[in-house]
Protein backbone atom coordinates (compact mmCIF):
# COMPACT_ATOMS: atom_id res chain seq x y z
CA UNK A 1 0.00 0.00 0.00
CA UNK A 2 2.78 2.34 1.05
CA UNK A 3 4.91 1.57 -2.03
CA UNK A 4 2.01 2.05 -4.49
CA UNK A 5 1.38 5.51 -2.96
CA UNK A 6 5.07 6.28 -3.36
CA UNK A 7 4.96 5.16 -6.99
CA UNK A 8 1.97 7.41 -7.61
CA UNK A 9 3.73 10.41 -6.07
CA UNK A 10 6.92 9.70 -8.03
CA UNK A 11 4.96 9.43 -11.31
CA UNK A 12 3.05 12.66 -10.59
CA UNK A 13 6.25 14.47 -9.62
CA UNK A 14 7.99 13.22 -12.72
CA UNK A 15 5.05 14.22 -14.98
CA UNK A 16 4.47 17.71 -13.62
CA UNK A 17 7.66 18.87 -11.93
CA UNK A 18 10.45 17.38 -14.01
CA UNK A 19 11.38 19.26 -17.14
CA UNK A 20 10.94 16.74 -19.95
CA UNK A 21 13.27 15.94 -22.84
CA UNK A 22 13.93 18.99 -25.04
CA UNK A 23 11.39 21.04 -23.03
CA UNK A 24 12.35 24.62 -22.29
CA UNK A 25 9.65 25.23 -19.70
CA UNK A 26 8.43 23.23 -16.74
CA UNK A 27 4.85 22.02 -17.01
CA UNK A 28 3.86 23.01 -13.48
CA UNK A 29 5.42 26.45 -14.02
CA UNK A 30 3.28 27.06 -17.10
CA UNK A 31 0.14 25.71 -15.40
CA UNK A 32 0.68 28.13 -12.50
CA UNK A 33 1.33 30.92 -15.01
CA UNK A 34 -1.96 30.11 -16.83
CA UNK A 35 -3.89 30.17 -13.55
CA UNK A 36 -2.26 33.51 -12.67
CA UNK A 37 -3.27 34.98 -16.04
CA UNK A 38 -6.81 33.66 -15.55
CA UNK A 39 -7.15 35.16 -12.07
CA UNK A 40 -5.63 38.50 -13.09
CA UNK A 41 -7.90 38.56 -16.15
CA UNK A 42 -10.90 37.97 -13.89
CA UNK A 43 -10.02 41.16 -12.00
CA UNK A 44 -9.42 43.14 -15.23
CA UNK A 45 -5.69 43.59 -14.62
CA UNK A 46 -4.49 46.10 -17.22
CA UNK A 47 -1.43 44.22 -18.61
CA UNK A 48 -3.67 41.19 -19.26
CA UNK A 49 -6.02 43.44 -21.28
CA UNK A 50 -3.05 44.68 -23.34
CA UNK A 51 -1.89 41.09 -23.87
CA UNK A 52 -5.38 40.15 -25.03
CA UNK A 53 -5.63 43.10 -27.42
CA UNK A 54 -2.23 42.27 -28.97
CA UNK A 55 -3.14 38.59 -29.33
CA UNK A 56 -6.52 39.56 -30.81
CA UNK A 57 -4.96 41.50 -33.65
CA UNK A 58 -2.48 38.72 -34.47
CA UNK A 59 -4.89 35.81 -34.04
CA UNK A 60 -7.82 37.25 -35.99
CA UNK A 61 -5.71 38.01 -39.05
CA UNK A 62 -3.91 34.65 -38.85
CA UNK A 63 -7.22 32.83 -38.44
CA UNK A 64 -8.58 34.49 -41.54
CA UNK A 65 -5.58 33.29 -43.56
CA UNK A 66 -5.50 29.81 -42.01
CA UNK A 67 -9.25 29.38 -42.61
CA UNK A 68 -8.99 30.06 -46.35
CA UNK A 69 -8.63 26.39 -47.43
CA UNK A 70 -11.43 25.24 -45.14
CA UNK A 71 -13.64 28.10 -46.29
CA UNK A 72 -13.02 27.02 -49.85
CA UNK A 73 -14.25 23.50 -49.08
CA UNK A 74 -17.15 24.96 -47.15
CA UNK A 75 -18.10 27.01 -50.21
CA UNK A 76 -17.94 23.95 -52.47
CA UNK A 77 -20.08 21.96 -50.03
CA UNK A 78 -22.70 24.71 -49.91
CA UNK A 79 -22.68 25.10 -53.69
CA UNK A 80 -23.32 21.41 -54.18
CA UNK A 81 -26.03 21.49 -51.54
CA UNK A 82 -27.77 24.48 -53.13
CA UNK A 83 -27.60 22.87 -56.58
CA UNK A 84 -29.22 19.72 -55.27
CA UNK A 85 -32.07 21.75 -53.77
CA UNK A 86 -32.36 24.10 -56.72
CA UNK A 87 -35.78 23.04 -58.03
CA UNK A 88 -37.47 22.91 -54.60
CA UNK A 89 -36.07 26.32 -53.70
CA UNK A 90 -37.26 27.78 -57.00
CA UNK A 91 -40.84 26.53 -56.47
CA UNK A 92 -40.92 27.87 -52.90
CA UNK A 93 -39.54 31.24 -53.97
CA UNK A 94 -42.14 31.60 -56.75
CA UNK A 95 -44.92 30.98 -54.29
CA UNK A 96 -43.51 33.39 -51.72
CA UNK A 97 -42.88 36.07 -54.34
CA UNK A 98 -46.54 36.15 -55.28
CA UNK A 99 -47.54 36.68 -51.65
CA UNK A 100 -44.86 39.30 -51.03
CA UNK A 101 -45.71 41.39 -54.09
CA UNK A 102 -49.21 41.85 -52.74
CA UNK A 103 -47.97 42.56 -49.23
CA UNK A 104 -45.35 45.05 -50.39
CA UNK A 105 -47.93 47.55 -51.62
CA UNK A 106 -49.63 47.60 -48.21
CA UNK A 107 -46.28 47.84 -46.39
CA UNK A 108 -45.13 50.89 -48.31
CA UNK A 109 -48.19 52.80 -47.22
CA UNK A 110 -47.81 51.67 -43.59
CA UNK A 111 -44.13 52.71 -43.47
CA UNK A 112 -44.87 56.21 -44.68
CA UNK A 113 -47.75 56.55 -42.26
CA UNK A 114 -45.62 55.21 -39.41
CA UNK A 115 -42.83 57.71 -40.04
CA UNK A 116 -45.31 60.58 -40.08
CA UNK A 117 -46.97 59.49 -36.83
CA UNK A 118 -43.64 58.90 -35.06
CA UNK A 119 -42.45 62.37 -35.96
CA UNK A 120 -45.62 63.79 -34.44
CA UNK A 121 -44.94 62.02 -31.10
CA UNK A 122 -41.19 62.85 -31.26
CA UNK A 123 -40.09 59.20 -31.33
CA UNK A 124 -38.63 59.07 -34.79
CA UNK A 125 -35.34 57.23 -34.78
CA UNK A 126 -32.66 57.58 -37.37
CA UNK A 127 -29.62 55.47 -37.92
CA UNK A 128 -26.02 56.56 -37.81
CA UNK A 129 -23.87 55.98 -40.84
CA UNK A 130 -23.86 52.36 -41.83
CA UNK A 131 -20.55 50.58 -41.49
CA UNK A 132 -20.26 47.57 -43.73
CA UNK A 133 -17.94 44.97 -42.25
CA UNK A 134 -16.58 41.72 -43.52
CA UNK A 135 -16.88 38.65 -41.32
CA UNK A 136 -13.32 37.52 -40.65
CA UNK A 137 -14.00 34.55 -38.42
CA UNK A 138 -17.23 32.65 -37.92
CA UNK A 139 -15.69 29.72 -36.11
CA UNK A 140 -18.36 29.34 -33.50
CA UNK A 141 -17.34 27.14 -30.65
CA UNK A 142 -19.90 24.59 -29.44
CA UNK A 143 -20.39 26.82 -26.41
CA UNK A 144 -19.96 30.40 -27.55
CA UNK A 145 -21.57 31.91 -30.62
CA UNK A 146 -19.59 34.93 -31.75
CA UNK A 147 -18.12 36.25 -34.98
CA UNK A 148 -15.21 38.57 -35.66
CA UNK A 149 -15.58 41.45 -38.12
CA UNK A 150 -12.85 43.46 -39.82
CA UNK A 151 -13.83 46.86 -38.41
CA UNK A 152 -12.70 48.20 -35.07
CA UNK A 153 -12.25 51.40 -33.09
CA UNK A 154 -10.32 52.81 -36.07
CA UNK A 155 -13.63 52.77 -37.99
CA UNK A 156 -15.65 54.29 -35.09
CA UNK A 157 -17.08 50.98 -33.97
CA UNK A 158 -18.26 51.17 -30.38
CA UNK A 159 -19.30 48.55 -27.87
CA UNK A 160 -23.05 47.99 -27.91
CA UNK A 161 -23.61 48.89 -31.57
CA UNK A 162 -26.06 46.59 -33.28
CA UNK A 163 -25.22 44.31 -36.17
CA UNK A 164 -27.60 43.54 -39.02
CA UNK A 165 -27.59 41.04 -41.85
CA UNK A 166 -29.64 42.89 -44.48
CA UNK A 167 -32.64 44.06 -42.46
CA UNK A 168 -32.41 41.31 -39.87
CA UNK A 169 -30.89 41.63 -36.45
CA UNK A 170 -27.84 39.43 -35.91
CA UNK A 171 -26.32 40.58 -32.62
CA UNK A 172 -24.35 43.33 -30.97
CA UNK A 173 -20.73 44.38 -30.58
CA UNK A 174 -19.25 43.12 -27.32
CA UNK A 175 -15.52 43.67 -27.83
CA UNK A 176 -13.73 46.34 -29.84
CA UNK A 177 -10.09 46.17 -30.90
CA UNK A 178 -8.25 48.64 -33.09
CA UNK A 179 -8.87 46.81 -36.39
CA UNK A 180 -11.40 44.13 -35.44
CA UNK A 181 -14.47 43.62 -33.27
CA UNK A 182 -16.33 40.68 -31.77
CA UNK A 183 -20.08 40.32 -32.31
CA UNK A 184 -22.16 38.35 -29.81
CA UNK A 185 -24.78 36.54 -31.90
CA UNK A 186 -28.40 36.33 -30.82
CA UNK A 187 -28.04 32.54 -30.67
CA UNK A 188 -25.40 32.70 -27.91
CA UNK A 189 -26.52 31.44 -24.54
CA UNK A 190 -25.41 34.73 -22.96
CA UNK A 191 -27.44 36.91 -25.38
CA UNK A 192 -30.63 38.36 -23.93
CA UNK A 193 -32.53 41.13 -25.71
CA UNK A 194 -35.93 42.78 -25.25
CA UNK A 195 -38.39 41.83 -27.99
CA UNK A 196 -41.99 42.24 -29.04
CA UNK A 197 -44.05 39.26 -30.14
CA UNK A 198 -46.44 40.19 -32.94
CA UNK A 199 -49.37 40.08 -33.38
CA UNK A 200 -50.40 41.17 -29.92
CA UNK A 201 -47.40 43.33 -29.02
CA UNK A 202 -46.35 41.11 -26.10
CA UNK A 203 -43.12 42.33 -24.50
CA UNK A 204 -40.61 39.68 -23.56
CA UNK A 205 -36.94 38.70 -23.49
CA UNK A 206 -35.39 36.63 -26.23
CA UNK A 207 -32.58 34.40 -25.07
CA UNK A 208 -30.05 32.48 -27.16
CA UNK A 209 -29.70 28.76 -26.61
CA UNK A 210 -26.23 28.03 -27.97
CA UNK A 211 -27.96 26.30 -30.91
CA UNK A 212 -29.26 27.90 -34.13
CA UNK A 213 -32.51 29.05 -32.53
CA UNK A 214 -33.66 31.21 -29.62
CA UNK A 215 -36.32 30.93 -26.95
CA UNK A 216 -38.67 33.33 -25.19
CA UNK A 217 -37.33 33.48 -21.69
CA UNK A 218 -39.45 36.01 -19.83
CA UNK A 219 -42.83 37.44 -20.73
CA UNK A 220 -45.82 38.87 -18.94
CA UNK A 221 -48.19 36.18 -17.61
CA UNK A 222 -45.73 33.59 -18.95
CA UNK A 223 -47.01 34.13 -22.48
CA UNK A 224 -45.01 31.86 -24.75
CA UNK A 225 -46.46 32.94 -28.10
CA UNK A 226 -47.94 30.92 -30.91
CA UNK A 227 -46.60 29.32 -34.03
CA UNK A 228 -45.83 31.76 -36.86
CA UNK A 229 -45.68 34.77 -34.52
CA UNK A 230 -43.00 37.22 -35.65
CA UNK A 231 -40.38 38.49 -33.23
CA UNK A 232 -39.17 42.11 -33.48
CA UNK A 233 -36.80 44.11 -31.30
CA UNK A 234 -38.86 46.09 -28.80
CA UNK A 235 -36.47 49.00 -28.32
CA UNK A 236 -36.75 48.77 -24.51
CA UNK A 237 -33.57 49.95 -22.85
CA UNK A 238 -32.78 52.22 -25.79
CA UNK A 239 -30.12 50.03 -27.35
CA UNK A 240 -32.08 48.62 -30.26
CA UNK A 241 -34.42 50.42 -32.57
CA UNK A 242 -37.93 49.00 -32.19
CA UNK A 243 -39.26 46.87 -35.02
CA UNK A 244 -36.12 45.21 -36.36
CA UNK A 245 -37.22 41.76 -37.53
CA UNK A 246 -35.47 38.92 -35.71
CA UNK A 247 -37.22 35.64 -36.33
CA UNK A 248 -40.31 33.52 -36.53
CA UNK A 249 -41.84 31.33 -33.86
CA UNK A 250 -42.06 27.65 -34.61
CA UNK A 251 -42.90 24.51 -32.73
CA UNK A 252 -39.95 22.32 -31.77
CA UNK A 253 -40.96 18.81 -32.81
CA UNK A 254 -38.81 17.14 -30.16
CA UNK A 255 -39.40 19.30 -27.10
CA UNK A 256 -42.91 20.47 -28.17
CA UNK A 257 -41.94 24.01 -27.09
CA UNK A 258 -42.05 27.20 -29.12
CA UNK A 259 -38.65 28.19 -30.48
CA UNK A 260 -37.52 31.22 -32.46
CA UNK A 261 -36.01 30.48 -35.86
CA UNK A 262 -33.86 33.46 -36.82
CA UNK A 263 -34.47 35.08 -40.19
CA UNK A 264 -30.74 35.34 -40.75
CA UNK A 265 -28.60 32.22 -41.07
CA UNK A 266 -25.70 32.96 -38.74
CA UNK A 267 -23.50 30.29 -40.30
CA UNK A 268 -23.65 32.03 -43.70
CA UNK A 269 -22.68 35.56 -42.71
CA UNK A 270 -20.18 37.18 -45.05
CA UNK A 271 -20.84 40.90 -44.73
CA UNK A 272 -22.79 42.64 -41.98
CA UNK A 273 -23.95 46.18 -41.25
CA UNK A 274 -22.97 47.84 -38.00
CA UNK A 275 -25.24 50.65 -36.89
CA UNK A 276 -25.96 52.95 -34.01
CA UNK A 277 -29.53 54.16 -33.64
CA UNK A 278 -30.29 57.54 -32.19
CA UNK A 279 -33.25 59.89 -31.90
CA UNK A 280 -33.94 62.40 -34.66
CA UNK A 281 -33.29 65.87 -33.25
CA UNK A 282 -34.65 67.82 -36.24
CA UNK B 1 11.81 9.13 -44.86
CA UNK B 2 14.64 8.24 -47.20
CA UNK B 3 12.90 9.96 -50.09
CA UNK B 4 12.87 13.22 -48.11
CA UNK B 5 16.45 12.95 -46.84
CA UNK B 6 17.75 15.33 -49.49
CA UNK B 7 15.16 17.96 -48.57
CA UNK B 8 15.93 19.21 -45.05
CA UNK B 9 13.16 21.83 -45.10
CA UNK B 10 10.56 19.19 -45.80
CA UNK B 11 11.93 17.01 -43.01
CA UNK B 12 11.76 19.93 -40.57
CA UNK B 13 8.15 20.59 -41.55
CA UNK B 14 7.22 16.93 -41.22
CA UNK B 15 8.93 16.61 -37.84
CA UNK B 16 7.21 19.76 -36.57
CA UNK B 17 3.85 18.77 -38.05
CA UNK B 18 2.20 18.21 -34.62
CA UNK B 19 2.98 21.82 -33.59
CA UNK B 20 1.92 23.20 -36.97
CA UNK B 21 -1.29 21.16 -36.83
CA UNK B 22 -1.95 22.35 -33.28
CA UNK B 23 -1.71 26.01 -34.29
CA UNK B 24 -3.79 25.46 -37.43
CA UNK B 25 -6.42 23.66 -35.40
CA UNK B 26 -6.72 26.38 -32.77
CA UNK B 27 -6.81 29.12 -35.39
CA UNK B 28 -9.12 27.24 -37.70
CA UNK B 29 -11.15 24.96 -35.37
CA UNK B 30 -11.64 21.66 -37.16
CA UNK B 31 -15.20 21.47 -35.95
CA UNK B 32 -16.99 20.71 -39.24
CA UNK B 33 -19.72 23.09 -38.06
CA UNK B 34 -20.64 23.96 -41.63
CA UNK B 35 -22.18 20.49 -41.95
CA UNK B 36 -24.76 21.89 -39.51
CA UNK B 37 -25.12 18.64 -37.65
CA UNK B 38 -27.26 19.48 -34.66
CA UNK B 39 -25.57 17.41 -32.00
CA UNK B 40 -21.98 17.16 -33.15
CA UNK B 41 -18.79 18.79 -31.98
CA UNK B 42 -15.39 17.57 -30.93
CA UNK B 43 -12.19 19.03 -29.60
CA UNK B 44 -9.34 18.22 -31.97
CA UNK B 45 -6.56 19.99 -29.97
CA UNK B 46 -7.33 17.75 -26.97
CA UNK B 47 -6.76 14.62 -29.09
CA UNK B 48 -3.64 16.02 -30.69
CA UNK B 49 -2.04 17.19 -27.45
CA UNK B 50 -2.84 14.00 -25.56
CA UNK B 51 -1.53 11.69 -28.29
CA UNK B 52 1.72 13.53 -28.98
CA UNK B 53 2.43 14.28 -25.32
CA UNK B 54 1.98 10.59 -24.63
CA UNK B 55 3.84 9.09 -27.57
CA UNK B 56 6.44 11.70 -28.45
CA UNK B 57 6.49 14.46 -25.88
CA UNK B 58 9.48 16.24 -27.43
CA UNK B 59 7.45 16.92 -30.60
CA UNK B 60 5.12 19.29 -28.73
CA UNK B 61 6.87 21.83 -26.50
CA UNK B 62 4.97 22.98 -23.41
CA UNK B 63 5.66 26.59 -24.40
CA UNK B 64 3.98 26.06 -27.76
CA UNK B 65 1.03 24.34 -26.10
CA UNK B 66 0.67 27.31 -23.74
CA UNK B 67 0.80 29.76 -26.66
CA UNK B 68 -1.71 27.71 -28.70
CA UNK B 69 -4.06 27.87 -25.71
CA UNK B 70 -3.81 31.66 -25.62
CA UNK B 71 -4.63 31.83 -29.34
CA UNK B 72 -7.58 29.49 -28.84
CA UNK B 73 -8.98 31.72 -26.08
CA UNK B 74 -8.72 34.74 -28.33
CA UNK B 75 -10.36 33.02 -31.33
CA UNK B 76 -13.18 31.40 -29.37
CA UNK B 77 -13.69 34.32 -26.97
CA UNK B 78 -12.97 32.52 -23.72
CA UNK B 79 -11.23 34.16 -20.74
CA UNK B 80 -7.54 34.34 -21.54
CA UNK B 81 -5.53 31.50 -19.99
CA UNK B 82 -8.31 28.92 -19.68
CA UNK B 83 -7.40 26.90 -22.80
CA UNK B 84 -3.68 27.05 -21.96
CA UNK B 85 -4.53 25.66 -18.55
CA UNK B 86 -6.66 22.85 -19.99
CA UNK B 87 -4.11 21.96 -22.70
CA UNK B 88 -1.26 21.85 -20.19
CA UNK B 89 -3.35 19.75 -17.84
CA UNK B 90 -3.92 17.27 -20.67
CA UNK B 91 -0.18 17.23 -21.30
CA UNK B 92 0.38 16.54 -17.61
CA UNK B 93 -2.07 13.64 -17.60
CA UNK B 94 -0.47 12.19 -20.75
CA UNK B 95 2.96 12.58 -19.20
CA UNK B 96 1.76 10.80 -16.04
CA UNK B 97 0.36 7.94 -18.12
CA UNK B 98 3.66 7.69 -19.99
CA UNK B 99 5.55 7.42 -16.70
CA UNK B 100 3.40 4.62 -15.28
CA UNK B 101 3.06 2.62 -18.51
CA UNK B 102 5.38 -0.30 -19.10
CA UNK B 103 3.62 -1.89 -22.07
CA UNK B 104 1.62 0.67 -24.08
CA UNK B 105 -1.89 -0.32 -25.11
CA UNK B 106 -4.15 1.81 -27.30
CA UNK B 107 -7.37 0.80 -25.54
CA UNK B 108 -5.93 1.66 -22.11
CA UNK B 109 -4.73 5.00 -23.49
CA UNK B 110 -8.21 5.56 -24.87
CA UNK B 111 -9.88 4.93 -21.49
CA UNK B 112 -7.35 7.15 -19.75
CA UNK B 113 -8.03 9.83 -22.37
CA UNK B 114 -11.73 9.70 -21.43
CA UNK B 115 -10.83 10.16 -17.76
CA UNK B 116 -8.51 13.05 -18.70
CA UNK B 117 -11.04 14.97 -20.79
CA UNK B 118 -13.72 14.42 -18.16
CA UNK B 119 -11.50 15.95 -15.49
CA UNK B 120 -10.24 18.78 -17.71
CA UNK B 121 -13.66 19.70 -19.11
CA UNK B 122 -15.22 19.58 -15.65
CA UNK B 123 -12.52 21.93 -14.36
CA UNK B 124 -13.02 24.30 -17.30
CA UNK B 125 -16.82 24.14 -16.96
CA UNK B 126 -16.65 24.92 -13.24
CA UNK B 127 -14.18 27.79 -13.75
CA UNK B 128 -16.26 29.33 -16.53
CA UNK B 129 -19.59 29.07 -14.73
CA UNK B 130 -18.46 29.84 -11.17
CA UNK B 131 -15.53 32.20 -11.66
CA UNK B 132 -16.48 33.95 -14.91
CA UNK B 133 -20.28 33.56 -14.69
CA UNK B 134 -20.60 32.23 -18.24
CA UNK B 135 -23.80 30.44 -19.24
CA UNK B 136 -22.85 27.14 -20.83
CA UNK B 137 -25.03 24.30 -22.02
CA UNK B 138 -24.09 21.23 -20.01
CA UNK B 139 -25.39 18.87 -22.71
CA UNK B 140 -23.26 20.51 -25.41
CA UNK B 141 -20.23 19.83 -23.26
CA UNK B 142 -21.22 16.19 -22.74
CA UNK B 143 -21.73 15.75 -26.50
CA UNK B 144 -18.36 17.39 -27.14
CA UNK B 145 -16.66 15.02 -24.66
CA UNK B 146 -18.40 12.00 -26.17
CA UNK B 147 -17.32 12.76 -29.75
CA UNK B 148 -13.81 13.78 -28.68
CA UNK B 149 -13.53 10.42 -26.93
CA UNK B 150 -14.87 8.53 -29.98
CA UNK B 151 -12.61 10.34 -32.41
CA UNK B 152 -9.49 9.68 -30.33
CA UNK B 153 -9.18 6.12 -31.55
CA UNK B 154 -9.43 7.19 -35.20
CA UNK B 155 -6.92 10.02 -34.91
CA UNK B 156 -4.60 7.93 -32.73
CA UNK B 157 -4.31 5.38 -35.53
CA UNK B 158 -3.68 8.12 -38.12
CA UNK B 159 -1.05 9.74 -35.88
CA UNK B 160 0.55 6.35 -35.20
CA UNK B 161 0.90 5.73 -38.91
CA UNK B 162 2.36 9.22 -39.37
CA UNK B 163 4.74 8.70 -36.46
CA UNK B 164 6.01 5.47 -37.98
CA UNK B 165 6.54 7.09 -41.38
CA UNK B 166 8.21 10.28 -40.15
CA UNK B 167 9.91 9.35 -36.86
CA UNK B 168 10.45 5.65 -37.44
CA UNK B 169 8.97 2.54 -35.80
CA UNK B 170 7.24 2.97 -32.44
CA UNK B 171 7.53 0.52 -29.53
CA UNK B 172 3.78 -0.06 -29.13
Amino acid sequence: MESSRDDFIIAIRSAFLKKGNQQRFSLIGLIIFSITILILGRFNFKPIDYLKISLNEIAYRSTFVVSLPENYFKKIYRNIDSHLNFYNDYSNIQEKLKQLEGQNKIDEYIIIENKRLKKIIDDYIITSEEIIAKVLIDKQSPFLKTIIINKGSKNDIKRGMIVLDGDYLVGKIVEVNFLTSRVLLLSDLNSKIPVTIEPGGHQSILSGTGKNYGIIQYSKNKYIGEEKNIIYSSGSGGLFKPGIPIGKMEKDQIKADNIIIFFSDFSQLKFVKVLLFKKDMN
Amino acid sequence: MKIFSKKPILITILRNAPIILLFISVLNEFDLNYLELKYFSFNFPFILIFYWSLKKSESLGYGYIFLAGLFNDVVVGLPIGISSFSYLLISGFASYLRNITLSPNLIKDWIFFLFTILVVNSTVFLSLTLLFLYSLDYYDLVINIFFTFLFYIIFANIFKFYQEVVFGKTND
